[in-house]
């Protein structure tokens, strides 16, 4: 195992919706993925942006994709023009997410071509 | 007629805002069939909907119009189409300001359609009495509960009307709020005549659409890897290559910047997605996990395998309303100390406002120390240090214009009565500005019909 940054194995992607925002994450490779799917839960990524996620956090998976499809549901103080963030669209949001530090098997990052 | 092998789409447009070299340079720099444009956001609306009310002219995308001016000549010659939702909330005043445009350049006999039936503002009463509650998807509210705050409601409509515009042989077509996805669909459907019903192929247009709709989103803008995409002042805006069976290649032009990978397209389709197996359009439910995205060259990546789903009932109305004023500004605080004097510049206006008898909610206020890890707030970062300066940038919002308004006195005066090293408050005194916030909804797909015009230069 080695501690490794999310975005080593994995890119992403996030968007606004409505109040709160999606962050697709999408692995490097297909041993990411299987890992991912396994580990990178919604509790984990809830936990990670607690700072900027007050609601409930929703998994969803695409497999042909080889990504997970997070909803953070309440992570833009309001969203839209009622918002006052600087990041008012959860655009970064993909960002901190691939900041999450994981203990990631080496045959998983043998696997994983470095960006 | 002999049907085409294939369809060339570009999106040169994924906001209003976005670059205007990218519609400019996809007409110039090589082959194309259809142009997209796109305009329109919740917020957009309601604006436009102001203008309309203070002059019956207005009410569209006017960079639309002065486009049009600019890339007319290379549409004439190339003879690609242009389909825009350019026309906001007046897409018959758009149409006349395009139809002037076209007389000016001594183009005749090139069709113009409309699309008209997408606007609701008007009928929102009418629908209540038919039983439409017009209920707000996220939180059940009845539309009733803020009727007389809206500003501006919407039907998000779909490609058959483009379709329709088109087989009618319109060169320039004109919407109000059509999907993103259905500008790309419109072509699509009259090209290669596909059916109201043959789901997969709807959904296969559908999902073309939602990967070009945002432009250089999917040509290596926005793009995790960013280090490895070439010449980004130079990318290439997206083109979808659509062959009648439904699959489709994203490509774009030769010699320009960007990246087409099965990264970047990844990347887009998971843009703003919500549950992967049911994007729901007007025309169809796209399912997101069945598309298949393989390299096919440089720059280019074949999709195949789209399914989708029977379309539902009900069209999503967008309605925007007003919700109360909001006030923000920034003040640069230099080091040393930075984020300890800007901390403290925070907690004297606070003070200073409370001791005025100015009281704001925690939900109802906020304060940015930009610089100091704002955007990945609580998330652990390697090696950062003491900033050598932040942004301090503080805001309210509320239903009292006056009370907000009272908060941008109180920044400013930091300069001289806080601590030293404060200064970046060139923007002046933070004003109250309003809130217009979005309210989605459903509606019945019979109460809804949409109308095509035609008009000829």
């Amino acid at each position: 195992m080695t501690k490794v940054q999310l975005s080593r194995i994995a890119c992403a992607r996030s968007g606004d919706k409505g109040e709160g925002s999606n962050v697709g994450v999408i692995a490097r490779s297909d041993a990411a993925y299987a890992f991912l799917k396994e580990r990178l839960t919604a509790e984990l990524v809830k936990q990670h942006m607690r700072a900027i996620n007050f609601g409930g956090v929703k998994r969803y998976e695409a497999d042909n994709l080889r990504a997970l499809n997070f909803i953070l549901l309440d992570s833009l103080g309001g969203g839209g023009s009622a918002s006052l963030k600087t990041d008012a669209q959860g655009k970064t949001h993909g960002l901190a997410v691939l900041r999450l530090e994981l203990d990631v098997p080496q045959s998983v990052l043998d696997a994983t071509p470095n960006a | 007629m002999q049907k085409k092998e294939f369809v060339r789409i570009a999106n040169g447009q994924g906001f209003w805002g976005d670059s205007i070299l990218g519609p400019v340079r996809l007409v110039n720099e090589g082959p194309l069939d259809y142009l997209t444009l796109d305009y329109l956001a919740e917020v957009t609306m309601s604006i436009l909907q102001k203008q309309r009310s203070r002059d019956p002219r207005k009410g569209y995308a006017t960079d639309f119009v002065a486009m049009i001016d600019r890339i007319l000549p290379k549409l004439v010659e190339k003879h690609v189409k242009v389909i825009a939702n350019a026309g906001g909330v007046n897409p018959l005043a758009c149409k006349d300001a395009v139809l002037a445009v076209l007389k000016k350049h001594g183009v005749t006999g090139m069709k113009v359609a409309v699309i008209e039936g997408d606007d609701v503002l008007g009928r929102l009463d009418e629908l209540a009495a038919k039983g439409e509650v017009l209920a707000n998807m996220d939180t059940g509210a009845p539309l009733a509960t803020i009727r007389e705050r809206v500003t501006s409601a919407n039907v998000y409509i779909g490609a058959f009307p483009v379709a329709e515009a088109l087989a009618q042989g319109a060169q320039i077509v004109i919407a109000g709020r059509l999907t993103d996805p259905g500008l790309v669909l419109g072509p699509l459907v009259h090209e290669f005549g596909w059916k109201a019903d043959q789901w997969d192929l709807l959904a296969a247009g559908t999902m073309a659409g939602h990967i070009v709709e945002c432009g250089a989103q999917c040509t290596g803008g926005n793009f995790t890897d960013w280090k490895s995409v070439p010449d980004l002042a130079r990318v290439g805006y997206p083109i979808v290559e659509c062959k009648a069976d439904g699959t489709f290649t994203v490509t774009k032009h030769e010699g320009t910047g960007g990246l087409v990978d099965v990264s970047t397209v990844s990347h887009q389709l998971v843009y703003e997605m919500g549950d992967p197996q049911n994007y729901i359009t007007p025309d169809c439910i796209a399912d997101f996990t069945s598309i298949r995205l393989r390299q096919d060259g440089k720059d280019r990546v074949h999709c195949s395998g789209v399914e989708g789903k029977p379309a539902t009932p009900t069209y999503k109305v967008s309605a925007s309303y007003e919700d109360g004023f909001k006030a923000l500004g920034q003040l640069t605080i230099s080091g040393p100390d930075a984020l300890a004097k800007a901390k403290l510049c925070a907690e004297i206006v606070w003070k200073r406002l409370e001791s005025d008898g100015f009281h704001y909610a925690p939900d109802e206020r906020l304060v940015e120390f930009v610089g100091a890890n704002v955007c990945h707030a609580g998330v652990e970062l390697a090696g950062a240090g003491e900033p050598s300066e932040v942004v301090l940038r503080m805001g309210v919002k509320g239903p009292d214009e006056a009370k907000i308004d009272r908060f941008g006195m109180e920044l400013v005066p930091l300069v001289t009565s806080g601590p030293p090293g404060v200064t970046g408050f060139a923007g002046g005194r933070p004003k109250a500005a309003e809130i217009i916030s979005y309210w989605p909804a459903l509606v019945k797909k019979e109460l809804v019909s949409t109308k095509v015009s035609v008009f000829s230069s």
